[in-house]
């Protein structure tokens, strides 16, 4: 395999500076090194001061590391931003009426365009689902779709988070921090601004209330404190200024959910939920679950309460459905894809196992189920002893993998020990359905701050970057 | 605001206040030893503390003999027993972290940096000598929490909840202090203004910083009448139970709702008790009977506080 060049964000393949880093690239070369440093130390303190942590699972130490946070910026011109966001638009749209469509009259199945069984086998596809009616029909309320560049630059979505996607938090306050940090970059570039997030949330929540309601309530439910995330489930309920509730502070009487407060109980409409399915309602799904809401299922079926996102989304993002999206958008839509996906092999197909089994060095393979970077294997960077034993678990259950050949993803100058250097990044903008499609520009850089490492998930040493979005003017 | 956000703060509030008045009759404690250091005394004196405190059962099922050590120990410092101070500050702290958003971050910062410096603390007063700056030290940091509690927090639900607990805490315990010295120096209860010994019954207003405030109010010799009197009627003596009372229950009617209406009779028959009640019906009823039944209404409203605001009655 001839090994592809990399698609560096900043420089050509001859090493000019692009046109859209060119500022930055001067004032780089005006700025002193240690006073870069020193940034680089007031960023560090800067974050952890305010608590922006995450926990990690299995530290049995249980403290809260920082996600480290690059001063490098990733930068995006306006033109190639306006084509990405159509994209986003349309998949984002697509996806939402194929699972209206999977939990009503299944007419893409029926229409033979993905398979039933795919559908309908899923342990994702939730039952309890079906012909329930949701506010302007929408599923997927929030968004994060996960985006990589490769070969010549391209776009290809990796993949598509519409359970309880993450990360936003971080999108804020690193533009909060790199506006601290370096105003004077802010005089070089208009940067589309970002900080309206919490609004467009709390404005797309509110819009998809239960119909009759007029001024909603909406909260967030979190597991609480100990769950990784909680720095973003508190920093979030405060932005927009909504109850920050766990499972424990609601009830549901007679089909409606109420919160308990110290003025007596208080309706609920809408949850912003931070708790998976399965820990919902220990009535309808795990008993176990000591972070839902008795009952919750019977008020949401009943149309009541409006749960945000859905209960079922899963279905939608699940690894073994992303290969037939490009085909839900036709079905749907009936435009052309504008994003790509990524070139996918299907397992449970005899010809694909076939390619992949004999091509396993070259190939990432994905267990349709995993997240957050776990139980995949990398061919390219994988022992023979490792490739050999996914050999046996692919053999195990074919149908619980697919496989992508695999990316030289972009890479963008960021600070690591030896000073500046070229690593792999991806983009997660999140895109916000209500009564509009809205997003803000941009989304969260991750980078893989190991060399050579193209995982970017920060359970396994990713980092995070600004996301700058240039005004259209600025070019 | 959230029922369970409401109790957390009203327990930060209570478990720091808690802890302060333990290291308060520790102190005390400590320093009386220091002028009769008789076996028998001593021991006595850890006992009735330990009874104070409700702990006595537990601590003889835990240990053989009371001695002062053991017993600083143990209300200090013992990681088994639910009423220590360090419980109390790990409590406090957990509470606040659980309500960190509803906290200015001063409050948060002031009670976690206590925490942290609580487990330095624990190890530098294992050597005995520096028991008193630690005491010192947690009424220091009770009346930092209090000072960043009033002088930063938004004057809302929050700081009712909080103050409430505060209040109602103190009363508690200064009810328990008053009648521990009684049970300790006045067993028969029969002469309340004899000539007493003067330096118990000044160790006790010190406890509760009320020496000088003695001094000032009466002018006169220290007797047990007016110790009782001062801790239990003085309105303007911000640890005495009218005190206490009077702030429970303005806060009540501030933070009232639709069932609270019983709960807020109750805190006004209290106070109204306290208010036009006299210290010779107290003496008539025996100082410690009517202690007992003060803490019992203490506790009965505690009980109707956690119901009607804290916890619903839908919780399983």
């Amino acid at each position: 395999m001839v090994k592809e060049a990399i698609f560096d964000e900043m420089h050509t393949a001859s090493g000019a500076v692009r046109p859209h880093y060119q500022p930055y690239a001067e004032w780089l070369a005006e700025t002193p090194a240690d006073s870069i440093v020193e940034k680089r130390n007031e960023a560090d303190t800067l974050f952890r001061r305010a608590g922006i942590t995450f926990a990690v699972y299995g530290d049995e130490t249980g403290t809260e590391r920082l996600i480290p946070f690059d001063i490098v910026p990733r930068i995006i011109p306006a033109l190639e931003w306006d084509q990405l966001q159509q994209g986003l638009r349309q998949r984002v749209t697509a996806l939402n009426a194929f699972l209206h469509d999977v939990y009503h009259d299944q007419e893409i199945l029926r229409a033979g365009r993905i398979p039933a069984e795919q559908v309908l086998c899923n342990v994702q596809y939730r039952p309890e689902m079906q012909g329930i009616d949701l506010p302007m029909d929408v599923y997927a309320h929030i968004a994060g779709i996960d985006l990589v560049r490769a070969g010549q630059g391209e776009y290809y979505v990796l993949e598509d988070n519409l359970r309880v996607p993450s990360g936003v938090s971080y999108m804020l306050e690193d533009r909060k921090a790199m506006m601290r940090l370096f105003p004077e970059l802010f005089a070089r570039y208009s940067v589309s601004p970002v900080e309206h997030y919490p609004d467009l949330l709390l404005e797309t929540l509110r819009s998809v209330a239960p119909a009759g309601v007029r001024d909603p309530v909406v909260v967030l439910l979190t597991p609480g404190a100990h769950n990784s995330a909680y720095f973003e489930h508190a920093f979030l309920a405060q932005q927009m200024g909504i109850e920050l509730v766990e499972g424990q502070d609601l009830f549901v009487d007679d089909e409606i959910v109420y919160m308990r407060t110290t003025q007596g109980p208080r309706c609920v409409d809408v949850i912003y939920r931070r708790v998976d399915d399965d820990f919902l309602d220990p009535l309808a799904f795990r008993p176990d679950s000591m972070l839902g809401v008795p009952g919750l299922l019977t008020a949401y079926r009943a149309g009541r309460v409006v749960i945000s996102n859905a209960i079922g989304t899963g279905i939608a993002d699940d690894k073994s459905t992303y290969p037939y999206v490009p085909e839900m958008v036709r079905f749907y839509l009936g435009e052309e894809p504008i994003l790509q996906n990524v070139p996918t092999w299907i397992l449970r197909r005899d010809e694909d196992l076939a390619y992949v089994l004999a091509n396993l060095s070259e190939l990432v393979v994905k267990e349709v189920h995993g997240a957050g970077g776990y139980g995949m294997l990398i061919g390219p960077l994988a022992t023979q002893a490792e490739i050999e034993a996914f050999r046996l678990r692919i053999l195990a259950d074919p149908a619980r993998y697919i496989a992508q050949p695999t990316l030289s993803l972009s890479a963008c100058p960021t600070f690591v020990e030896a000073g500046l250097a070229p690593r792999h990044v991806d983009l997660r903008p999140f895109v916000l359905s209500g009564r509009d499609v809205t997003m803000v520009p941009g989304g969260l850089t991750r980078v893989a701050l190991r060399e050579g490492s193209l995982v970017v998930n920060s359970s396994q040493g990713g980092g995070t970057k600004d996301t700058w979005v240039l005004e259209r003017t600025a070019c | 605001m959230l029922s369970r956000t409401a109790d957390h703060l009203y327990w930060m509030a209570r478990y720091t206040e808690r802890a302060e008045n333990l290291a308060r009759m520790l102190d005390v404690n400590c320093r009386m030893t220091l002028l009769r250091q008789e076996e028998d005394v001593t021991r006595k004196r850890w006992a009735s503390t330990l009874a104070t405190v409700g702990q006595i059962d537990a601590y003889l099922a835990a240990r053989d003999t009371i001695t002062q050590d053991a017993a600083i120990d143990w209300i200090a410092f013992e990681t088994t027993n639910p009423g220590s101070i360090e419980h109390c500050l790990d409590r406090a702290r957990e509470n606040a972290h659980a309500v960190r958003g509803t906290l200015t971050s001063e409050t948060w910062e002031t009670l976690n940096a206590t925490w942290l410096e609580l487990k330095r603390y624990k190890r530098v007063a294992a050597r005995r000598q520096s028991t008193g700056d630690f005491f010192e030290w947690v009424k220091f940091r009770s009346h930092l929490a209090r000072g960043v509690i009033q002088g930063t927090m938004l004057h809302d639900e929050a700081l009712e909840f909080t103050l409430l607990g505060t209040y109602l805490e103190r009363a508690d315990n200064t009810a328990r202090i008053l009648d521990a010295r009684f049970e300790l120096l006045m067993p028969d209860a029969a002469a309340p203004d004899a000539a007493v010994d003067y330096y118990e019954w000044s160790a006790l207003l010190r406890s509760v910083s009320a020496f000088e405030v003695y001094r000032k109010v009466y002018r006169d010799l220290i007797t047990p009448r007016r110790v009782a009197e001062l801790l239990i009627f003085h309105e303007a003596m911000p640890r005495s139970l009218r005190h206490c009372t009077n702030r429970v229950h303005q806060t009540l009617v501030r933070v009232a709702n639709a069932r609270s209406g019983e709960t807020t009779r109750r805190s006004g028959e209290i106070q109204a008790a306290l208010q036009y009640g006299r210290i010779d019906e107290v003496l008539q009823l025996g100082v410690r009977e009517y202690l007992a039944s003060f803490l019992s209404r203490t506790s009965d409203l505690g009980a109707r506080i956690a119901h009607d605001f804290l916890v619903s009655e839908a919780t399983v």
